[in-house]
């Protein structure tokens, strides 16, 4: 994590450009302690830190929470349920009493019950969680593995290679994502690649939205291998005989974290959008494990009846996207030199 | 100028080659490489109850056994020439261009796909009007009035914008704005030019579900930009020789600033015209998006085929007059030529 090679380089420049004359006060600290010192101050990003936080912690401790608060996901509740519409019933003793517009929440069913199975919808949103992060933070990791070799190997060798890659990040912008993801996930059949059922689902996802996502990460990585390599210790390891991938890997990598971490923490909401969108289609996890994407989808039967279906895995999705959005533009202001102390 | 023009028509061409191999190498090798036999992929194209012949026969009919560059080859040829396939005795033409054939609804996909291109079409056209139009102004105006509360509220709203996604709003729209409350009728497609209000009424909400989100990008690009350019000295220069400051804005601040937008917007149209698959679905409107996710569902592999294809080129012919129009937008891009 820590960059050794460059740590007092960075203050000096950051420090510099950041503060202008104030440099005496700033010199002591270096660039990630004033970025968190800025962060800290930031409450909106802090906000959403927390939050960021406390949905990796349901996601880990999901069984647990399920246990506490819940039902197991896939234990259906039909005796609560409506035979006729699907709905939750106001009064199970008493089915004459007809839906309860809220979905049957109660002390018991936080969130409500599915409809028809009457599954309870607080498990199905825990475990749908794990689901959703694991994607994301795979498919992100993906992204930054494939988006910073290249984009590191364009911006250094230049030439014909950088010609190469950029092309090819442009192409993958430019591709209709949705659709070669569906027809990818639509062609690869059950035991493919030695892996069944849900475990080859999620690695599908990872391997699609990572596969698809790089040139974001790509491009940065790019832009700032391009302006680092023109620095004087670049140069003093070029001239004590250091190969190319040691300058690469060990001078200009250390250096590129920063970047490199901000960028993903943006991309992960990208990523999780991306995965539900999918198990919306049709094309993400198979069902009967939860998937927010996937209860949206089943919702699109019942939102007459049963909107609590539609509104609780939408607000899932939308407070994690938002979240992680608050938390990566935090990150992104504070560790902007730009910007003022 | 022109060689300019040649320049970005080469790129076009030789993207549109990489984007036809790369949906003929998901179609016909991918799955090979997961592990399916000849067998198990022409049974995928056959439909759902494939006998021994049918199977046989989708095999020499795609050319399945040959080596993947004559399929390759028959793959172009197709699309150029048309192709012809023996089927249950009879012959069927699939005439040029042949996007594939339905061996499940004995349907070309090209006919089918031009049939559903009005619906996304209008979807497009809508949905893009709004988002540029609305997600520029709001740009400006929070630009020019940074720190006010519309500011704050609007980039409060697009944060909140980008965050959600489309077939959440889409839903909630059916749940309360046309279910619960009333506001709105189920939406539905009527052809334009049969009647052009219901056309309009029909498709306002799915156009405002779509906008919202892409006017939410907009609107934060924008504001950056033009929050950018307006620290600029020639903005000073303009304002001292006493420019009137909505021509200071309009017409010093907000062009270079609508450059890299115009680049986004061919994009997003691009895609959108590709198939909005997610809106198309979430609305029951039979898009070229539905059409694809519906073949999906009954594993009509042809048909996602054509579909994907055809969105694509649709992604590179809005690239390319995005280049066009950058021409015409930006005067360095014609003199350096």
């Amino acid at each position: 994590m820590s960059a050794p090679s460059d740590a007092p380089e960075k203050q000096v420049e950051d420090s510099g450009a950041a503060a202008g004359q104030k440099t005496s006060a700033a010199a002591n600290r270096s660039l990630r302690q004033i970025a968190w010192q800025r962060f800290r101050r930031d409450k909106v990003a802090m906000a959403g830190a927390i939050v960021v936080l406390l949905l990796i912690a349901m996601a880990v401790l999901a069984p647990l929470l399920t246990k506490l608060l819940g039902f197991p996901p896939n234990e259906f509740h039909q005796s609560l349920m409506d035979p006729l519409t699907g709905g939750a019933l106001k009064d199970p003793d008493d089915p004459a009493a007809g839906i309860d517009p809220w979905g049957g929440m109660s002390a018991e069913h936080l969130l409500g019950l599915e409809p028809v199975t009457g599954r309870d919808m607080f498990s199905r949103i825990v475990y749908g969680a794990q689901i959703s992060l694991l994607v994301a933070f795979g498919a992100t990791v993906l992204c930054v593995i494939i988006g910073t070799v290249l984009g590191i190997v364009a911006g250094y060798f230049g030439g014909v290679t950088d010609t190469i890659i950029s092309r090819a990040m442009d192409i993958f912008l430019a591709f209709p994502l949705l659709l070669f993801a569906i027809a990818l996930a639509g062609v690869i059949p059950d035991g493919a690649f030695g892996l069944e059922g849900n475990a080859l689902r999620v690695g599908l996802l990872i391997f699609i939205i990572g596969f698809f996502n790089w040139p974001y990460i790509g491009r940065i990585v790019r832009g700032q291998t391009l302006t680092l390599k023109e620095r004087e210790f670049v140069e003093a390891a070029r001239s004590l005989g250091a190969g190319s991938g040691h300058i690469l890997f060990r001078e200009l990598l250390p250096n590129l974290i920063t970047p490199i971490l901000v960028y993903s923490t943006l991309l992960i909401p990208t990523n999780i959008i991306f995965e539900a969108s999918l198990s919306f289609l049709g094309v993400g996890i198979n069902p009967p494990t939860p998937s927010w994407g996937g209860m949206l989808s089943d919702s699109l039967d019942f939102y007459t009846t049963s909107p609590h279906f539609v509104i609780i895995p939408g607000l899932a999705i939308f407070i994690t996207v938002l979240a992680f959005n608050l938390f990566g533009d935090g990150l992104r202001d504070a560790f902007d030199p730009r910007s003022s102390d | 100028m022109v060689t300019y023009l040649l320049r970005r028509l080469g790129a076009g061409v030789l993207l549109l080659a990489i984007v036809t191999l790369v949906t003929f190498l998901i179609f016909y090798v991918v799955p090979r490489m997961a592990g399916q036999t000849v067998q198990q992929l022409a049974t995928m194209y056959v439909g759902k109850a494939p006998t021994e012949e049918a199977i046989q026969a989708t095999i020499d009919r795609l050319n399945l056994d040959q080596p993947i560059a004559l399929q390759f080859w028959e793959f172009i040829k197709g699309i150029f020439v048309g192709a012809t396939y023996t089927f249950g005795g009879r012959e069927v033409v699939c005439s040029a261009p042949c996007f594939g054939y339905s061996f499940q609804n004995y349907t070309e996909v090209f006919p089918e796909i031009v049939n559903r291109l009005p619906v996304t079409f209008s979807m497009a056209i809508g949905a893009g009007v709004i988002w540029l139009v609305g997600g520029v102004s709001v740009g400006v105006v929070s630009a020019i009035k940074k720190g006010s509360i519309f500011d704050r509220l609007s980039m409060g709203l697009a944060l909140a914008g980008v965050s959600l996604p489309v077939f959440f709003t889409g839903l909630l729209s059916l749940a309360f704005l046309v279910h619960a409350w009333g506001l709105f009728d189920t939406p539905r497609y009527t052809p334009f030019f049969q009647d052009p209000i219901a056309w309009a009424t029909g498709l306002f909400l799915p156009w405002v579900t779509l906008a919202f989100l892409h006017a939410a990008q907009y609107a934060r690009q924008t504001r950056a930009g033009m929050l950018e350019t307006m620290g600029e000295d020639y903005i000073r220069t303009a304002r001292a020789k006493g420019l009137a400051e909505w021509k200071v804005i309009l017409k010093h601040g907000l062009r270079p600033t609508l450059t890299p937008i115009v680049t986004i917007f061919g994009l997003d149209i691009g895609l959108v015209l590709g198939g909005a698959v997610l809106t198309e679905t979430v609305f029951s409107l039979n898009g070229i998006g539905r059409y694809a996710v519906q073949a999906i569902i009954s594993q009509d592999l042809p048909v996602i085929l054509g579909v994907t294809l055809f969105g694509a080129f649709f992604v590179v012919v809005c690239n390319l007059i995005v280049d066009l129009l950058y021409a015409w937008v930006d005067p360095r891009v014609r003199v350096s030529g």
